[in-house]
């Protein structure tokens, strides 16, 4: 298990190395807020209403469909590790498991869902 | 617990370290931590002198396509100028937008920079260069660069700002479409190696030129094509670069940040953009694999070679449109990678490879 310490070590030290920057920063860089200027950027129009607006649902549907696809490749990752072993059976199998897959994501194509209007 | 760290292949190169460690009588969980931590700091230095050179590089490259010479003042060819740049940002005022999301807006950069770093834990530079050989080496990359994704959702929504929200909503399911085609032909060169372990893939293609993973047709040069599209879309980078379109939405997620905090996700994106290319070297051109010169500059010189590739991408091809970008993924690259799947494992049970 030392070897995952590895990636508790680079994560920790990574996040503190820019927070050092962040600080070294914040030592000499100059401070002069003004309300003009922390208002937020829109080309310099006057922001009208809040920026936290509605958007397309479209993009929760390829969420959707990504975790389906997703989840799939986690079960071929084993499969594909262990493909050498196992033969005929899984070849067939992973095969069978692979077309019900495409089978969603035609009917999704037939759907209209794949298309971005 | 000493024989814990003789697995850690990069203990070789840094005995000394170690070596002086144990002489303080430090006990042994921190001499380990130690000398981690500071092979992490290491391995940033290294990182941070990489993409202080691509930038250089890519501003000198886009220069020279559009007949201008790039930076010319700052040295020879102005190769020092990215360093000045980032002295200029570390003194930039940092702008706060009153109606920030402030904990989300704070470390979103944090988690783009740290998202892009831990790549590095399993980056085989070179024979013996690997802070630690993971078994699950190629899926820990996928898993981890992922986080990236988060952290730009994160900027685009804690600033408060209708561009910054699209650009970063836009870059989430670009960068959630392209992923399973990139997994797949990933999964291609698993299935041929039988290992998920960096090392390993990199072994799997040593000897004959030929053993490259990019020589074996018919399933290895189509893998590398989906891969690289794939990644060019995961890194963010120009044909695929509606995210931070400049034209349309000025920046994209990264448009309320100034100072320290914008130079981290830049950085972040040229630390990517040195990933995908240090992947497609490892699966497809043999990793460190070469003759007569040193395996850490074997493995420098090939994937210089496929930022290059990238890069020539980026300044010769148009922007795609969003719709385009979406129909290509989904009804192109996804059923072509499943079928070069398929294709791979009956040639692998057939046993017609080399």
């Amino acid at each position: 298990m030392s070897e995952y310490l590895a990636v508790l070590i680079f994560a920790v030290v990574g996040a503190a190395i820019v927070l050092f920057t962040f600080f070294l920063a914040s030592l000499i860089r100059p401070k002069n807020p003004y309300p003009a200027k922390s208002v937020n950027y829109e080309c310099a129009e006057e922001p009208i209403g809040p920026s936290w607006f509605q958007f397309n649902n479209r993009f929760y549907i390829f969420a959707l469909i990504f975790v389906v696809f997703d989840v799939e490749v986690i079960f071929l990752f084993p499969w594909a590790v262990a493909f050498g072993q196992l033969g005929l059976f899984a070849l067939i199998e992973m095969i069978i498991f692979i077309v019900i897959l495409l089978f969603g994501l035609f009917y999704a194509w037939r759907k209209g869902v794949l298309t971005w209007v | 617990m000493s024989e814990s760290l003789g697995m850690l292949e990069l203990a070789r190169v840094f005995g000394w370290l170690h070596e002086l460690l144990v002489d303080t009588g430090l006990g042994e969980p921190w001499v380990t931590i130690i000398t981690y931590a500071v092979l992490a700091v290491v391995v940033f230095g290294v990182l941070a002198v990489l993409a202080l050179f691509l930038v250089w590089w890519e501003r000198k490259i886009a220069g020279h396509i559009q007949q201008r010479f790039g930076p010319m003042r700052n040295g020879w060819h102005g190769w020092y100028q990215t360093i000045m740049d980032g002295l200029k940002l570390l003194q930039k005022e940092d702008v706060i937008i009153a109606t920030r999301d402030k904990p989300v807006f704070f470390w979103a950069p944090v988690i783009c920079f740290v998202a892009a770093f831990l790549a590095y834990v399993v980056m085989p530079f070179g024979k013996d260069l690997i802070v630690a050989d993971l078994n699950i080496g190629i899926l820990y990359i996928l898993a981890v660069t992922t986080f990236t994704v988060i952290s730009l959702l994160m900027a685009g929504w804690a600033s408060h700002n209708k561009y910054a929200l699209l650009g970063g909503m836009r870059s989430a399911a670009q960068v959630v479409s392209y992923e399973v085609p990139m997994v797949v032909s990933i999964l291609v060169i698993v299935l041929f190696v039988g290992s998920l372990s960096m090392q390993d893939i990199v072994t799997a293609q040593s000897g004959n030129i030929f053993n490259w993973f990019i020589f074996r047709v018919p399933f290895g040069p189509i893998a590398f094509a989906t891969y690289i599209i794939a990644a060019t879309a995961e890194a963010n980078r120009t044909p695929f670069d509606i995210p931070e379109a400049e034209q349309e939405l000025v920046a994209g997620f990264n448009i309320e940040y100034s100072g320290m905090k914008f130079a981290m996700f830049f950085l972040a994106e040229f630390i990517n953009l040195f990933t995908v290319s240090a992947i497609a070297v490892t699966l497809f051109f043999g990793g460190w694999n070469g003759a007569i010169l040193p395996s850490w500059l074997w493995f420098l010189l090939k994937t210089c070679g496929v930022v290059l590739l990238l890069m020539l991408f980026r300044w010769t091809y148009p922007r795609l449109r969003v719709d385009q970008l979406m129909r290509f993924s989904w009804k192109f690259l996804v059923p072509v990678t499943f079928a070069n799947l398929i294709i791979g494992a009956i040639i692998k049970y057939a046993g017609w490879y080399w």
